[in-house]
């Protein structure tokens, strides 16, 4: 029906006379499109959108754009009204303000439509005055290849100043070129060129679909070949980086159980649940915040930092002092303790959270990502990395510059002595592992990020914190920081050639190969304070 | 070693609990009494349910884990079990018997599961559970309801290859979600290349070996199908995004059909969200990706990405409206959302109580034959039907995640689709039926040999 009207539109226009065309083809393709987008139906809806951004509507963008922000709505007669953001109604076929309408829903749009309104939008946006928008648009185009951007892309690229907007209007010309079946040979050869020269996935994406003229095909072939040579060498980059973000978070997770376990030496299988403790108390901040004082949620984990350090500090005190001190010297009924403290301590979390996962919002600060040359930045894994060293160099003053870390060293190394010298030990016990336990908490304000805010979380990590600290050497910090970041590296260099699960049983083999010949892991700890 | 003594002295307490909640709850002591002395493990059970006295409660057993790792998913399922028996005795009962639920929790531990399952029948004497939801849990009770004689509803998408008589599979069988969901990808969104993504352990590995010979029957190359496997609650998805991207960027509209379960999904989406992957440029259609799920996410990267269902929670019919009220009111929480699993145990229970009633007892081989050809309405419009292979018919939806974490439905089938309970796309089962009806009741019936329990050594 639609398609039908399409070719009576296109008979129309050429026969019709130019002044005649202005002005009454316009209206009606104008009409027709937002008839086809309040229709209801995908099919409809997608050709609508091109039909409306080819029918030169000066509300085109407008509507369209409302239609990509989810602000177009419709109404139960298929009327389109314009949502602003205050929430005032406007109709859409002519721009004049309308009352309150009852029944309206935002049009809803599927994938296949969406790929054609992305490429409209970034058509119509070509014009914009701001260099940023035009910017996008060059890349939308670029991105979805819309042969019928071409004529636009020509216009745009002869009266652009900008030199970094006209490259990716030429690039965005190029693949335009490479995607419509009519180009002459040589265009499609220099466009070729042109997307070798940019040199990236999206690139050799383009590129590796190109079978036709032959000419154009081989060049292409070549431009791939190139293109994979550099992609391999950014590839191995970006595998390091994964690895080093990878060992942040087991740094992060194992931290606190290299004061427990490395440095006083307790078995502590509750550890996980403490880092979920902090990874709820994030999930309370920002409920708190969502509901009393929204312009926060930017700060929301700065506040969980602390919060949840206090919150699993304290809960680590207690577990010292309820459980932990009556059991030192017998390490397997502090194993069998903890574990069930922690099986205790997941279903209190369960029954007071209820056992779906919660939702822990990622600030804007945090989320997207940062392109660098081949390799992908993401924001959330980059602060993830620096908070984990943040804390390792905060935890390694803690025990070297403050009168706390002294006792603490003094204790754990002679313990009578200590005592002699007139030091609280169970005191400092009790603050040693409430350390700790905080530490673990501020790791699950981080995880709380990038894994999932439920009573299980814990238990993923235990097994990986205690190989951290026994690869890395107990009692050792930077041990335990050179253990994460090793394991991770190698996991992540492991996976793409021998999938995640084989990775997995690789590196638990080759740990437990090293373990055999090193039983004090990397960074044994040296001198007396072993033997006592 | 340790540890399993005192997952096992765990346990035990928490089976104390429930055995003196059961007797709470079955309010006469001296009935529970005489029913636990009768109880001897050698007298046949079927005996002892038709002892039952008139006017006794009728018993449903609740077989899902509310704690360890799959009470996620399954405590829902246990609650709104507990509303329709609730909605059912306010309408009067069945056969004007009140009817009982009796909870148990098999706390996400496979064994377990079978050792409830066997309470239930044994002692409790149920007439009917419903419970189970990973495949391997289903697996664990099969033995028990096929030798206690019992009927289990089995509520959640699963592999197939599997027809028993004791068991009504009310969840989706593969060709009523994964196919369509292939076949939508491949029509509208013009998918060439695939990227099967699955965790490790049997439902994904089925199903992607299903889907593997589908698409290769479909003419997809080799080359152009990637199979990847992850372990359970895999957080670390920075390398496989980036490994699909580059998968992708082939020339070919590439698709990721996801058999990711549970946990692992969250992290795999907001890793999908923070490497930039877009539906419009990579769509994932995922399988055991609900409302639930989505819940805990925040779901505004992910307009645009697919899941495959028979059911959604924004279908608009006045059935499900109802449904969603009564569930919201039963809950005492407006936010709570619905999703798949829960319109299965919907129909199977409606299913049920219609048998019982067609059959005039709760007697198992009554009701199991009564059950063939019982229809009753879904909640995404029309009406379901069990087939004689213990299937029903199902209509299949693609919905497409909305900012506000709900689906978009995009696709319907036309009608409703018949489960094939045994794939045609594999070779050791594409021969075999499942029929319960006689003369033939049989679950793997080989037409071409015509002998019943043939092909692949897979009996049921």
């Amino acid at each position: 029906m639609t398609r039908l009207f399409a070719i009576l539109l296109l008979l129309a226009s050429v026969l019709a006379p130019p002044s005649v065309r202005a002005a009454g083809q316009e209206a009606a393709a104008q009409s027709d499109a937002l008839a086809a987008i309040g229709s209801g139906d995908y099919d409809k809806l997608r050709q609508g959108v091109s039909a409306l951004a080819a029918s030169g509507d000066p509300l085109a963008l407008t509507i369209l754009s409302a239609l990509h922000d989810g602000r177009l709505m419709v109404g139960p007669d298929h009327t389109l009204y314009v949502k602003a953001a205050d929430g005032k109604l406007t109709n859409a076929a002519t721009g004049k303000p309308a009352g309150a309408v009852a029944g309206l829903h935002e049009v809803r749009m599927s994938n296949p439509v969406r790929r054609a309104l992305e490429a409209a939008l970034g058509g119509l946006r070509l014009f914009s005055a701001d260099p940023a928008q035009r910017l996008a648009a060059a890349d939308a185009v670029f991105h979805t290849r819309d042969v019928a951007a071409l004529p636009g892309l020509e216009k745009a690229i002869a009266r652009e100043h900008d030199p970094t907007v006209a490259r990716a209007l030429r690039q965005a010309r190029a693949a335009a070129l490479l995607s419509d079946a009519k180009a002459s040979q040589s265009d499609k050869l220099v466009a070729v060129a042109l997307l070798r020269e940019r040199g990236d996935q999206e690139a050799r994406n383009i590129l590796a679909g190109i079978t036709a003229p032959p000419a154009a095909a081989a060049a292409a072939r070549e431009a791939v070949a190139s293109i994979d040579r550099t992609l391999a060498l950014w590839r191995m980059a970006q595998d390091a980086y994964y690895g080093l973000s990878l060992g942040s978070v087991l740094l992060l997770a194992a931290i606190g159980l290299a004061i427990t376990f490395g440095v006083m030496g307790v078995i502590n299988m509750a550890h996980g649940e403490l880092v979920m403790l902090g990874a709820y108390t994030t999930f309370v901040v920002q409920e708190v915040i969502r509901s009393n004082a929204p312009g926060l949620f930017g700060a929301s984990l700065f506040i969980a930092v602390p919060l949840a350090f206090i919150v699993a500090g304290a809960a680590g005190i207690a577990i010292e002092r309820g459980l932990i001190r009556f059991l030192y010297g017998r390490p397997l009924e502090t194993l069998l303790a903890t574990w069930g403290l922690s099986l205790v301590l997941q279903q209190l979390v369960r029954s007071i959270f209820g056992p779906d996962n919660r939702q822990v919002g990622t600030p804007d600060w945090m989320s997207g990502a940062a392109q660098l040359g081949g390799l992908q930045i993401t924001y959330s894994r980059l602060t993830i990395i620096i908070f984990s060293f943040l804390v390792l160099f905060a935890l390694m003053a803690v025990l070297r510059l403050t009168p706390l870390g002294l006792r603490m060293r003094a204790v754990t190394q002679n313990r009578r002595m200590a005592a002699a010298m007139g030091i609280r030990t169970p005191w400092i016990d009790a603050l040693t592992f409430g350390l700790g336990a905080g530490v673990a908490g501020m790791a699950g304000v981080a995880l709380s990020q990038i894994d999932n805010v439920s009573p299980n979380l814990g238990q993923s990590y235990i097994i990986d914190s205690f190989m951290v600290v026994v690869f890395g050497g107990v009692g050792n910090l930077w041990g335990t920081a050179v253990g994460a970041l090793t394991l991770g590296v190698v996991n992540k260099f492991l996976e793409p050639v021998a999938g995640a699960v084989l990775g997995k049983i690789v590196v638990l083999v080759l740990l437990i190969l090293f373990i055999q010949r090193r039983p004090r892991g990397m960074f044994p700890l040296k001198g007396r304070a072993v033997e006592a | 070693m340790s540890v399993d003594k005192l997952g096992d002295s765990k346990l035990g307490d928490s089976k104390v609990g429930e055995l003196k909640l059961g007797r709470r709850q079955l309010g006469g002591l001296g009935i529970a009494a005489a029913a636990l002395a009768a109880g001897l493990p050698a007298a046949p059970a079927i005996i002892r349910r038709a002892a039952a006295a008139e006017g006794e409660p009728i018993k449903i057993g609740v077989l899902h884990s509310l704690s360890g790792t799959m009470a996620i998913s399954e405590t829902t399922l246990k609650d709104v079990m507990l509303m329709l028996i609730a909605q059912q005795n306010d309408k009067g009962g069945v056969l004007g018997r009140k009817l009982e639920p009796v909870v148990v929790d098999p706390a996400s531990n496979w064994p377990l599961f079978a050792e409830k399952a066997r309470q239930l029948l044994a002692v409790d004497k149920v007439a009917a559970v419903f419970g189970c939801w990973t495949s391997v849990s289903r697996k664990s009770v099969l033995p028990v309801f096929e030798e206690l004689n019992g009927i289990l509803y089995y509520p959640v998408q699963y592999e197939g290859q599997e027809c028993s008589r004791n068991v009504f599979y009310t969840g989706a069988a593969p060709n009523q979600q994964a196919i369509p969901a292939v076949d939508y990808l491949m029509k509208e969104e013009g998918v060439k290349r695939w990227v099967l993504a699955g965790t490790d352990y049997v439902y994904p590995r089925t199903t992607n070996q299903i889907l593997e010979a589908y698409l290769k029957l479909k003419g997809v190359a080799p080359d152009d199908i990637m199979i990847n496997y992850t372990p359970f609650g895999q957080s670390d998805w920075q390398n496989i995004v980036s490994q699909i991207k580059s998968f992708g960027s082939a020339g070919k509209q590439t698709a990721v059909v996801s058999t990711i379960n549970g946990d692992a999904n969250v992290p795999f989406y907001k890793e999908l969200g923070a490497q930039g992957v877009k539906a419009t440029d990579i769509p994932v259609v995922a399988f055991s990706v609900g409302e639930e799920e989505l819940a805990g996410m925040d779901t505004k990267p992910l307009v645009g990405h697919l899941a495959a269902w028979n059911y959604f929670e924004s279908v608009d019919t006045p059935e499900n409206k109802a449904f969603i009220d009564a569930w919201h009111k039963f809950i005492k929480n407006p936010k709570r959302t619905t999703n798949d699993p829960m319109e299965a145990h919907y129909i199977g229970f409606n299913m049920w109580v219609k048998a019982v009633e067609k059959a005039g007892t709760t007697e198992p081989n009554e009701v199991i034959d009564a059950m063939i050809g019982v229809s009753v309405p879904n909640l995404s419009g029309g009406y379901s039907a069990l087939m004689p292979n213990h299937h029903i018919t199902k209509p299949v939806l693609i919905g497409e995640i909305q900012d506000n974490g709900q689906f978009n439905v995009v696709s319907r089938t036309p009608g409703l689709v018949v489960a094939q309970e045994w794939s045609p796309y594999v070779a050791e089962t594409k021969d075999l039926i499942g029929d319960w009806r006689a003369p033939l009741s049989c679950g793997a019936f080989n037409v071409k040999t015509g002998k019943c329990g043939g092909g692949g050594g897979k009996k049921s």
